[in-house]
């Protein structure tokens, strides 16, 4: 069973990791705020959420256990909020979106 | 503790991690608009968070896991403040 949990804790980690470093190519690479934002705020939460279960999974603790749900959490309220208020500065402040945008319900 | 596939996993991750934080700190240093520097800041954050927690599950210490939901939550407050800032010129009105 522990052993069980060390795999699974490997491909949880590996994963994480995975999708974290998609979303900081999304950020570097696609063309305007939005769409970065948009890369940056799902890639980013599931990568972080994804660690923070394959240290649930790997600790025998309950107390670690707790924190990592906390942590889970805690970046699924706070990384859509964040990502909310950039776009919308951004937004005000007449960024305007790439040329291949084809709908902007704002204007 | 650590089992030698489950040790594999964390280096490899840890590699890829700071990979995704070279990446995060180029958009820092390239990004056209204030905007993009603090969207690239924030990805900054949370790829130093999930370092923390990988160092966390090789070394199983329970203080890299508070330290890192600290970070985690020092990411919100700053990106918020900075946002509230490009928005209105001021933090608190």
């Amino acid at each position: 069973m522990a052993e069980f949990a060390q795999y699974l804790a490997a491909f949880l980690v590996l994963a994480g990791a995975g999708f974290s470093l998609i979303a900081a190519i999304g950020v570097l690479r696609l063309p305007d705020l939005y769409t970065r934002l948009h890369a940056a705020s799902k890639a980013g939460a599931i990568g972080a959420g994804l660690v923070f279960l394959a240290v649930a999974v790997v600790s025998l603790d309950g107390a670690v256990v707790l924190r990592a749900l906390l942590g889970i959490v805690f970046l699924l309220l706070s990384t859509p909020v964040s990502a909310h208020l950039l776009a919308r500065a951004a937004f005000r402040s007449g960024e305007e979106p790439t040329k291949a945008t084809t709908v902007d319900d704002l204007k | 503790m650590t089992s030698t596939i489950l040790s594999l996993a964390i280096s490899t991750s840890q590699l890829v991690l700071g990979i995704a934080m070279c990446l995060s700190c180029w958009r820092l240093i390239k990004g056209p608009r204030a905007q993009d520097r603090v969207l690239a800041l924030d990805s900054l954050y949370l790829n130093a968070m999930l370092m923390l927690v990988t160092f966390g599950i090789s070394t199983s210490q329970t203080i890299y896991f508070e330290a890192a939901l600290v970070i985690g939550l020092l990411s919100f407050v700053a990106t918020a403040a900075l946002a509230k800032f490009l928005m209105r010129g001021e933090v608190i009105e």
